[in-house]
C-alpha cells in the first residue's frame, strides 16, 4: 500500500470552534418523513390517486344508497361491503407503486447520493421515507372514506358506523403492508419505472392471479381445507378480506368451505389471526428492504 | 485528521481504487489528480462511506464504517452537479439541510450569504444556472460548518467565470483552516488549491507530491492529451513518468500537464524512446476558456516534432 503523509496548515483556533452535531434517529426520520410527504402531496400520482379512490367510493356510496332505496337506507354497513372489492383493488395499486417509486427515483434522479452523503444513516433515510408516504397514503384515503362518509350520515344516518370506521382502519394497515412490500421491490431496482412495473406485476398476482392460482392447485393437488385456508391468508388481500366479513358481522360461510373451517376452527380469535398476517406483511418486507438496502451499499 | 488505509473498491471485475491510502492533518488541502475514470470519485465515495470498500477511513478518529452518520457529520460534501428535487425553492433545500444538520436557520442565510445567493431563496433548483447550482452546493456544504469540505471535481461544469467564483470561495475557506480534498483535472485548481497532490490512475496511487514538483513553472500550464498504440500506452506512461512529466493514463490516451511553450517535449521524449504518438490534441486552455479545443491531426505531428 502507498501511504503518504500530508502536513497541512494547522489552525486550531478555527477548528476548536467546530462543534459539528447530528440529528438522533427519530428526529432524522421525521425529517425525512415530512419531506417525503409534502413531495408525495405535491406528486401527481398521489393527487390523481386520491382523486380516483375519492370518486370511486362516493361513487359506491351513492350506489349503495340508490340501491338501498326501497328499503331503507343500510346506511354505512352495506356501503362498506360495497367499498371492499374497491378497496381490495385500489388500495394496493396505490401503495404498491407509492413504494416503488420512492428509493428507486432518488437512485434514478441522482439524488440518493447527495441524500446518503449527509449526516444520515441508510435506515433512517428508508424508514423517513416510508413514514412519510404512509402519513401520505393514510391521508389520501382518509380523504376519500371521510367524504364518502359524509355522504352517509347525511343521508342515512350513523348507523354502522363502527364497522365502517374499521374498514378505514383495515384499509390504511392493508395499505401500509403493501407500501413496505412496494418498498422492498424499489431498494431492489436501479430505475424507477422498472420498479413499478414490477410493483404492477405483484399488484396483479396478489389481486387475480393468486386466486386463479389457489383454484388450479386446490384441484391438481387435492389440497385439504385446512390447507388451502394457509395458503389463503398468506395473501394479505385475502386476511384482509375475511376480516372485513367478520368485521361486518357477515358469516364466513360466505366464502365456502374455508370460510366455514375457519370460523369453526379458529372462532374468536380468527380476527386476530388474519390482523396478525396483515401486520407480518407490514413488518418483514420492511424489515427485509432495510436489510438489503444497508447491506447493498453504493448507490 | 483524515487517515486512509488499504481503500480498496471493486465493482464486479473492475478495480476501481486499488490498495490506496494516506493521512491528511487538519487545515491540509489535498487535491486527487487524475482523468476519467482514475478512481477519484469512488475515492470520495468511500471516504464519505456512501459506498462500503475494504480498509478503514477514519475522519477525526471516527471510523466511517462504523459511525457513518457521525463521521459525515464532520464533512460538507460538494457533488460534480448537484441532484435535489428540482422543484424545491432554494429557500425551502437550505432549510431542509439545516435541519438535517441541526443547525439554526439563520446559518443557512449566512451559508447563502457566502457564495452569494442570498436574494435568490424563492427561485426553484431547476431555474438556477449551473454556477448557481453548483454555488448551492457549496452553501449546503457549509451550512454546519464543517470542518473538512470534500470536493467532486466542483468546476468542471462551469464556465470560466463559474469557475473563478468556486475557487476564489475555496481560497477563503482554506484561509479560515478548513480541510480540502478535492478531486479535479485541471492543473490549475490543483495548484492554486492544494498542499499535495495524490496522482491516481486506473484506481492506482502512481504519485504523491506537492503541486510545485508537479508543474515547476506555475504559469501557463496546458493539458496535452497523447494517442498512442493501445499495447504501447502503458510502457509510454512510465517513460514519460520517468522523464518526469505529470501524467494521466485514461481510458481516451494519456493526458500530460506541461507548460505552455513545452507542449511538443513529451512527443520528443516518446519519439526518442521509439514510441511512436499518433495522435495528440491540446485540451482547453486552463485561461481561455472560449478557444475550441485543438486537434492536430497525425500528418501535422511530423510538423510540430521538427
Amino acid at each position: 500500500m502507498s501511504t503518504m503523509n500530508l502536513n497541512g496548515v494547522s489552525r486550531p483556533e478555527n477548528q476548536s470552534k467546530n462543534r459539528v452535531t447530528h440529528l438522533s434517529f427519530v428526529r432524522s426520520i421525521m425529517l425525512i418523513a415530512r419531506r417525503e410527504f409534502r413531495d408525495a402531496l405535491s406528486s401527481k400520482w398521489f393527487l390523481l390517486y386520491t382523486i380516483a379512490f375519492t370518486t370511486l367510493a362516493i361513487g359506491v356510496s351513492f350506489l349503495s344508497l340508490a340501491g338501498s332505496g326501497e328499503h331503507g337506507f343500510a346506511g354505512f354497513g352495506k356501503t362498506a361491503a360495497g367499498l371492499l372489492n374497491l378497496i381490495m383493488l385500489v388500495v394496493p395499486l396505490m401503495a404498491l407503486t407509492a413504494g416503488a417509486g420512492t428509493i428507486a427515483g432518488e437512485r434514478e434522479r441522482g439524488t440518493l447520493l447527495y441524500l446518503l452523503a449527509q449526516p444520515l444513516s441508510r435506515t433512517e433515510l428508508l424508514l423517513g421515507k416510508y413514514v412519510g408516504l404512509a402519513i401520505a397514503l393514510i391521508c389520501s384515503l382518509c380523504i376519500g372514506f371521510g367524504l364518502s362518509a359524509g355522504l352517509l350520515a347525511w343521508r342515512a344516518g350513523g348507523v354502522g358506523a363502527g364497522s365502517f370506521l374499521m374498514l378505514v382502519v383495515f384499509a390504511s394497515v392493508l395499505a401500509l403492508s403493501m407500501l413496505s412490500l412496494g418498498v422492498l421491490i424499489s431498494v431492489q431496482s436501479r430505475r424507477a419505472g422498472v420498479a413499478t412495473g414490477i410493483s404492477l406485476f405483484v399488484w396483479l398476482g396478489l389481486v387475480f392471479l393468486s386466486d386463479l392460482g389457489l383454484m388450479a392447485g386446490t384441484v391438481l393437488f387435492k389440497l385439504r381445507v385446512q390447507e388451502v385456508f394457509a395458503l389463503a391468508i398468506i395473501n394479505p388481500l385475502q386476511a384482509f378480506k375475511m376480516n372485513v366479513i367478520i368485521n361486518l358481522n357477515a358469516s364466513l360461510d360466505v366464502l365456502g368451505p374455508v370460510g366455514m373451517y375457519a370460523s369453526q376452527e379458529f372462532g374468536e380469535s380468527l380476527p386476530w389471526l388474519l390482523t396478525g398476517v396483515i401486520v407480518l406483511w407490514c413488518l418483514l418486507p420492511l424489515a427485509v428492504a432495510i436489510m438489503i438496502f444497508r447491506k447493498r451499499g453504493g448507490i | 485528521m483524515i487517515e486512509a488505509r488499504h481503500i480498496t473498491k471493486k465493482f464486479k471485475r473492475v478495480l476501481a481504487v486499488d490498495d490506496l491510502g494516506f493521512d491528511l492533518k487538519i487545515g491540509g488541502s489535498l487535491a486527487l489528480w487524475g482523468s476519467n475514470g482514475a478512481g477519484k470519485t469512488t475515492l470520495i465515495r468511500c471516504l464519505l462511506g456512501v459506498f462500503p470498500c475494504k480498509g478503514t477511513v477514519r475522519i477525526n478518529g471516527i471510523d466511517v464504517r462504523r459511525k457513518g452518520k457521525q463521521a459525515r457529520a464532520q464533512i460538507g460534501y460538494v457533488p460534480q452537479e448537484l441532484a435535489f428535487h428540482d422543484d424545491a425553492k432554494l429557500g425551502s433545500a437550505m432549510r431542509f439541510f439545516a435541519n438535517l444538520r441541526g443547525v439554526e436557520l439563520a446559518q443557512a442565510a449566512r451559508s447563502l450569504h457566502v457564495v452569494g445567493l442570498n436574494g435568490h431563496e424563492s427561485k426553484r433548483v431547476r431555474d438556477l444556472s449551473g454556477g448557481m447550482k453548483q454555488r448551492l452546493a457549496l452553501a449546503i456544504a457549509l451550512i454546519a460548518d464543517p470542518p473538512i469540505i470534500v470536493l467532486d471535481e466542483p468546476t468542471s461544469n462551469l464556465d470560466s467565470s463559474g469557475r473563478g467564483e468556486v475557487v476564489d470561495t475555496l481560497l477563503r475557506l482554506r484561509e479560515q483552516g478548513k480541510t480540502l480534498i478535492f478531486a479535479s483535472h485541471r492543473p490549475d485548481e490543483v495548484i492554486t488549491l492544494a498542499d499535495r497532490v495524490l496522482v491516481m490512475e486506473q484506481g492506482r496511487l502512481v504519485q504523491q507530491t506537492t503541486p510545485e514538483a508537479l508543474w515547476p513553472s506555475r504559469s501557463s500550464v496546458r493539458s496535452v492529451r497523447l494517442f498512442i498504440e493501445q499495447g504501447d500506452e502503458h510502457q509510454a506512461a512510465e517513460i514519460l513518468r520517468e522523464g518526469g512529466f505529470a501524467v494521466n493514463h485514461g481510458n481516451s490516451g494519456l493526458t500530460v500537464a506541461i507548460e505552455q511553450h513545452r507542449k511538443a517535449e513529451p512527443m520528443n521524449h516518446l519519439a526518442a524512446r521509439g514510441i511512436t504518438v499518433r495522435d495528440f490534441e491540446l485540451l482547453r486552455d486552463v485561461h481561455d476558456d472560449d478557444e475550441p479545443e485543438i486537434r492536430v491531426r497525425k500528418e501535422q505531428i511530423s510538423e510540430v516534432l521538427r
